[in-house]
């Protein structure tokens, strides 16, 4: 029977030839990843039900990153939980302070993630890692304690939607552009419950970074899953990282998808995503002069080096505009070795802006770049919902690296290909 | 049990729980805060037993259980929505908590209406209007998580069984 990456995937994983979309079935889990925020309820579920030991620590990744460094006590009370779990678990893959990163930057990064692999981690950006070829989907805490004591989850096999991505990417325009363009024509319901599989001659083109800039934002169309089909790029990403064999998915040709959506890049512009959500991005030709107090580079979405490297080559030899502040944070420890080295952080610095160890932290209003009420944000990062930044009466904008560093620079949203 | 009706699609987990709030993870904390950032009257209008109705896309955004968990803290008994975002959905599912797609609701039900629920008949009953709105019955698994309190009784269970 034909079947797309994602059914071939979960049918191995539950020991079938194959399995058709609305079937639940139980997949076995070859990687759970966890994080500050969504483990310790986690930890605590165990221990109230008896379960005593995970189904195999090595299979298992901690990364706190959420409101890392401890941004106060509880949250360093939360950190040093997971710690002592972990270490009495026997879990080695614990990503300490100074090896930290954001969680869907750094997995990828440190050789966890392979094609072929089911992958669920307790936040809904675990999406992310399907640009591997990988199925990988965002669950709760207590899915996380069901996968971390049996090493299987129940799911419902999704329907598939497939998106051809053609054309000539113009200058100034980014994965970004294309993800966010995407979103704002199928809605932040235009996915729900299906797994979005990205291919076409863009995506053949698009580095494995921004490939991840893609399927990150899969869960903000309400998809389960993003997904790309490893090729020789993944390979050779995957060359450095992991010495561990793998087992790669293609889709058939005659694969059976619920929706197959083409769309031409050639005439895109770079995009913004309005107040308050993903789905209201509009092209920059149509915005007015909006000003902006804060510019944020980073994220799981565009915090890895190529979105640094475009951002800085923005704003080298320029000042952040009086009256805007910009904060940048490479998502990973080695992001920000890589980038200190090639001395894009002094770049930054000399702009005026500052930067930051890696955390999650301002994406979502936690800590490290919170928004005042009437104060307006543009940002790199994935969702712009009420109050996702700081006060429930400020407003977020979504763009790329690039769209964002000259907004910094102009004070007001600007267009990137003007900069160019 | 009294409706409280927010016709707006798209209700998610940020407005449910916001992230500020995330350095906790007990019920009873995260019910203070239940709503907050779409409807600041909320916690001190909801009682037990109450439910939620709303647009499409409920719960969508951040996995965070602490949504499901500050509604249940709150009281709420369940929220009736015309669709629901995924990872809330298991969530509630996988908690015991209930979750009802009706279409249609948040625009007919007004809000502080006293409703019925009959879950085995899959109605909901406007009393005061005298109106009904039917709903399928919960998929055969899900039905069977709430019978079992949840995933982690199935998954303990599951285990003990292959000792």
């Amino acid at each position: 029977m034909a079947q797309t990456i994602t059914e071939k995937i979960l049918a191995r994983h539950c020991g079938r030839d194959s399995v058709k979309p609305g079937e639940l079935i139980n997949a076995k889990i070859d990687l759970v990843m966890c994080h500050d925020v969504t483990t310790t309820p986690a930890i605590d579920m165990l221990s109230k039900h008896g379960i005593d030991t995970v189904f195999d620590p090595e299979k298992v990744v901690i990364i706190p990153d959420h409101f890392v460094p401890n941004k106060d006590i509880k949250s360093a009370e939360m950190v040093r939980k997971i710690r002592l779990w972990a270490k009495e678990q026997g879990i080695s893959a614990f990503y300490e302070l100074g090896d930290h990163g954001v969680c869907h930057a750094l997995l990828p990064e440190q050789g966890h993630v392979l094609p072929g692999m089911t992958i669920v981690g307790a936040d809904s950006h675990t999406c992310t890692h399907g640009a591997l070829g990988a199925f990988s989907t965002g669950i709760g805490s207590t899915d996380l304690a069901a996968a971390l004591a049996a090493g299987e989850l129940w799911f419902k096999v999704p329907e598939s939607m497939v998106f051809n991505i053609s054309g000539d990417l113009p200058e100034g325009v980014y994965a970004k552009d294309i993800i966010l363009d995407i979103i704002r024509r199928i809605g932040v319901d235009g996915a729900l419950y299906r797994a979005m599989e990205f291919r076409g001659e863009i995506i053949d083109r698009l580095s494995i970074e921004s490939r991840m800039t893609i399927t990150n934002m899969a869960i903000e169309a309400g998809a389960k899953s993003g997904i790309i089909a490893a090729d020789d790029k993944t390979r050779d990403y995957l060359a450095t990282r992991s010495k561990r064999s793998y087992e790669e998915m293609h889709s058939d040709p005659d694969a059976h998808y619920e929706k197959i959506i083409d769309i031409n890049v050639s005439d895109l512009e770079p995009m913004v995503a309005f107040p308050h959500l993903p789905s209201n991005g509009k092209p920059i030709s149509q915005i007015e002069r909006i000003p902006v107090d804060q510019a944020y580079i980073g994220s799981c979405t565009n915090g890895r080096i190529e979105d640094l490297r475009v951002a800085a080559e923005m704003m080298k030899g320029k000042r952040v505009a009086k009256g805007t502040r910009c904060i940048v944070i490479p998502a990973t420890t080695d992001i920000w070795k890589q980038a200190n080295k090639e001395g894009l952080l002094d770049i930054f610095m000399d702009a005026g802006a500052t930067v930051s160890s890696p955390t999650c932290g301002a994406c979502l209003g936690g800590h490290m770049g919170i928004i005042a009420s009437g104060e307006r944000c543009i940002s790199t990062t994935n969702r712009n919902f009420v109050g996702r930044m700081g006060s429930p009466d400020s407003e977020v904008y979504l763009a790329s690296p690039a769209t964002v560093a000259v907004s910094a620079i102009k004070g007001y949203i600007s267009d990137p290909r003007q900069a160019l | 049990m009294k409706a409280h009706v927010y016709e707006r699609d798209h209700i998610n987990t940020d407005e449910i729980i916001p992230a500020r709030y995330l350095n906790m993870d007990q019920e009873a904390d995260l019910a203070k805060h239940a709503m907050e950032d779409i409807d600041k009257e909320f916690i001190h209008k909801v009682r037990q037993g109450d439910v939620i109705i709303a647009g499409t896309d409920f719960g969508c955004g951040s996995s965070r259980e602490h949504a499901v968990w500050a509604l249940r803290g709150a009281g709420v008994k369940a929220v009736i929505a015309d669709s629901f975002a995924r990872i809330f959905y298991r969530n509630c599912i996988n908690n015991g908590f209930l979750v009802i797609e009706c279409k249609g609701v948040s625009k007919s039900i007004r809000d502080g209406s006293e409703v019925e629920l009959d879950i085995l008949k899959g109605e909901i009953r406007d009393t005061a209007r005298g109106k009904s709105y039917h709903f399928p019955p919960l998929p055969d698994f899900a039905q069977e998580m709430l019978d079992a309190g949840g995933l982690l009784n199935m998954v303990r269970n599951k285990l003990n069984n292959q000792l």
